[in-house]
């Protein structure tokens, strides 16, 4: 089967069927960086690429995309280009989980999240302890105590009131484990065809007892990066729930409120707590690279001290993809005072959601916004938030 | 993890380094090429070059099907998608590719049903599962893929399906690795060799890269200390003067190929006058199409495929990076123009093409990083869960 001739370039004109087009989005974006000056060494190169980056990001695309819902780079462009620049408020574009906002003198926490997961059932839980869990999640992370949620649902014409049921028994006992109650909601349906089944929107309102002020701007050198548990559970198990793989493998759903667990590391950093966060969709990669953003440090993690599930990782391998990016939906990132570091450690290792928890690593100060894996191969790479669907590689 | 961790260990990595490192002439500089995008991948994403010496430089070729597709086959395939009762299956690695008018996914968002699938004989399930609908597989890949592209189009055939056809894009190796060596700023020292093509074709299609162009090869496993012991074995082979194909991949590649893949391969395809690469240009029978025999499952005959040519910017320099003239962030539109969200450039598409994969994974001042805060954590200590 090998080939007998070399390159034949230049056959341009003889070639196809003579049909010759350019690329006008390519000749675009050429021509926006036109001018730019040839750089001679790589350090100038990976200034005038942190530049880019820091330009107000444009949407190139004329509709939406799958990608624009993956939690990476699409959603963050989709979000800053539209939406932060339609609703611009100081509150909003802090871009945290929830919103921390002030009435009177009550300091409150307030968020929404909407839940489209396929299957709506899945080993270790559903979309209605998801969306419950989910927002409580969102309001613990902000500092607060979750109270209040609302429930919308969109329906589907045709879907089965046994699953509905189902659905709602499981967010009424997700919200009494949560101390949380469901106290308004809205329901609305649509003809086959023109949604999945059944879609939940949750909204929350909490109180933030506490002084301390989180944000993802707040990480400084020296402090340390923690995670409650093990990552990557939740994404795994849906994927391999959707039965399109062909893989078994036996884990469950990590879904679980984690108000007490938020609580605890609180508690225990006291005025060292710098951040917390949900790592929901676009996992732990997505946050610590929101971090590195915010803050303008360096996120440096020890791939050995990442907690993976053997089963998570294995089946993660045999995707292509990367657990850091896998979302979970019972895990928070926490960045602390590294004076702190053990008496968190402590709090989250007492809960049992925090049984797994460890240190994976800490903010330095260079490079500035980037997050550094030190790789358990002994190499250094960055963790990069991701450009469209972590979609599984062929070879 | 059983059978992967043994593969990534730090001090057996350190060890081996140390080994590379005695077998390098002081002054003398060495540059290989893994001439597979999945090599390039693994290079990255454990951070691999830490391990090695400064004099050796592993250079990026063009071993990734999606990286080397040109954007008028992609618009191609979407020409095909847009036919009335098209439901046009493919790899998730292709929805990202850009065409002249967009991508896979663009086109999916303008209304066109184009489904992601894990394997072509998921593409056949639809097409039983919808007989109203035809359905059609983008092919894409080297001789990796093509042995399931050929076997499913076999499966068509006997099942006797009339709504399902492949839209064949598979290239081959060889050629390709040709283009290079005939390139007259070629400036390697030898190959890491395709590990998962080599399983079809094996080591013999090798032989005249040492034999006529004087470089040794040694075909590679995908885990990283696959690579370090391949390095290790290329500069071996130079110290010591020698020039061969050497197996580095044998618990997974048999040095005669696997015969009955390349017999199903040969049943359904065969090789075209010429085709298309991105950067490289076209490659004369440096591809496959479906025979004759099979042509109701080939797209190309079934459908009226417009033939596309889309040029590549002026300002792209992918054919430079691909034959490792230049380094990815030398090229001119590197990180500004050209980034993964907008791939201007081949290189620039898969995280297995050599931009992409420096700019994911390596757009870091190594020497910087060594100097600075970004050393180990304390309290940071490797996790053992049950």
């Amino acid at each position: 089967m090998s080939a007998r001739d070399g390159i034949t370039n230049g056959m341009t004109d003889e070639i196809g069927n003579g049909t010759e087009r350019r690329a006008g989005w390519a000749e675009e974006a050429v021509a926006t960086h036109a001018g730019a000056e040839h750089l001679r060494s790589e350090e100038q190169v990976l200034e005038r690429i942190e530049r880019a980056r820091r330009r107000r990001p444009r949407v190139r695309e004329q509709r939406v995309t799958l990608a624009h819902g993956a939690g990476g780079k699409a959603t963050q462009t989709l979000i800053e280009a539209v939406f932060v620049e339609a609703f611009r408020n100081p509150v909003l574009e802090q871009l945290e989980d929830g919103a921390s906002v002030q009435v009177g003198d009550a300091r409150l926490a307030f968020t929404t999240d909407s839940f489209v997961v396929s299957p709506l059932f899945f080993p270790g839980g559903d979309i209605g302890d998801l969306a419950v869990n989910g927002t409580v999640n969102d309001l613990a992370v902000c500092g607060a105590r979750p109270l209040h949620l609302s429930a919308g649902f969109i329906l589907e014409e045709g879907f089965p009131i046994a699953d509905l049921r189902r659905v709602a028994a499981s967010m009424a006992r997700a919200a009494a484990a949560a101390g949380v109650t469901i106290v308004t909601g809205d329901t609305k349906v649509v003809r086959r065809g023109q949604a999945d089944g059944c879609f939940v929107t949750t909204a929350g309102i909490g109180v933030r007892e506490r002084a301390v002020t989180l944000s993802a701007g707040a990480a400084r050198p020296g402090d340390a990066v923690i995670v409650s548990g093990p990552i990557g559970d939740h994404g795994v198990t849906v994927m391999l729930a959707r039965g399109e793989l062909d893989i078994e493998a036996d884990v469950v759903s990590d879904t679980a409120p984690m108000h007490e667990l938020a609580a605890g590391v609180l508690d225990a950093a006291g005025d060292g707590a710098r951040v917390l966060r949900d790592a929901t969709r676009g996992g732990v990669a997505t946050i610590l690279n929101e971090i590195a953003t915010a803050s303008q440090g360096a996120i440096v993690v020890d791939e050995a001290a990442v907690p993976v599930r053997e089963e998570v990782n294995g089946a993660a391998e045999l995707l292509g993809i990367d657990p850091l990016y896998v979302a979970c939906e019972g895990r928070l990132v926490a960045v602390v005072d590294p004076s702190r570091t053990e008496a968190v450690m402590t709090a989250l290792r007492a809960h049992p959601l925090g049984e797994g928890a460890a240190v994976i690593g800490h903010v330095g100060d260079d490079p500035p916004g980037l997050v550094l894996l030190r790789t358990a191969f002994g190499g250094t790479r960055i963790v990069d938030l991701l450009v469209g669907d972590p979609l599984p590689r062929i070879c | 993890m059983k059978f992967v961790d043994e593969f990534r260990d730090a001090d057996t990595a350190r060890a081996l380094a140390a080994r590379i490192a005695e077998l390098c002439v002081p002054g003398r500089r060495y540059a290989f090429m893994e001439v597979c995008g999945g090599h390039t991948h693994t290079i990255y994403k454990h951070g691999l070059e830490d391990h090695l010496p400064e004099s050796i430089r592993l250079v990026h070729g063009p071993g990734c099907p999606v990286c080397v597709l040109p954007m008028g086959r992609v618009d191609d395939a979407i020409a095909i998608a847009g036919e009335p009762d098209v439901i046009m299956t493919a790899f998730g690695d292709m929805m990202r590719v850009p065409g002249g008018d967009g991508s896979f996914f663009d086109a999916k968002a303008a209304g066109a049903d184009i489904r992601m699938v894990y394997s072509p004989l998921d593409a056949l399930k639809i097409a039983r599962a919808h007989p109203d609908k035809r359905v059609v597989f983008m092919a894409i890949g080297f001789e990796t893929t093509a042995p399931s592209t050929a076997m499913t189009v076999l499966r068509a055939a006997r099942e006797g399906l009339e709504n399902f056809s492949v839209f064949c894009n598979h290239v081959t190796i060889i050629p390709a690795i040709k283009a290079i060596l005939d390139s007259p700023d070629l400036r390697l020292d030898g190959f890491l060799g395709p590990g998962h093509v080599s399983t079809v074709i094996g080591c013999r299609p090798y032989e005249f890269i040492a034999a006529r162009h004087g470089k040794p090869l040694v075909t590679a496993g995908f885990e990283p200390l696959d690579i370090l012991q391949s390095v290790y074995q290329l500069m071996r082979q130079l110290h010591d003067g020698r020039c061969e194909v050497e197996n580095q991949y044998s618990r997974v590649v048999p040095w005669a190929g696997n015969r009955r893949a390349l017999e199903v391969i040969g049943e359904v395809m065969e090789l075209r006058p010429y085709f298309e690469w991105r950067g490289l240009g076209f490659i004369s029978q440096s591809a496959m199409q479906v025979r004759e025999a099979y042509a109701r499952f080939d797209a190309e005959r079934v459908f009226a495929v417009p033939g596309v040519r889309v040029a590549d910017p002026k300002a792209c320099q992918c054919g430079e990076v691909l034959k490792g003239v230049l380094e990815p962030w030398e090229c001119k539109v590197f990180g500004t123009a050209c980034t993964p969200e907008t791939p201007i450039g081949t290189c620039m598409v898969s995280s297995e093409g050599a931009c992409a994969a420096y700019y994911n994974f390596g757009r870091f001042s190594r020497s910087r990083v060594r100097a600075g805060s970004a050393g180990p954590t304390p309290l940071a200590d490797p996790v053992v869960l049950r």
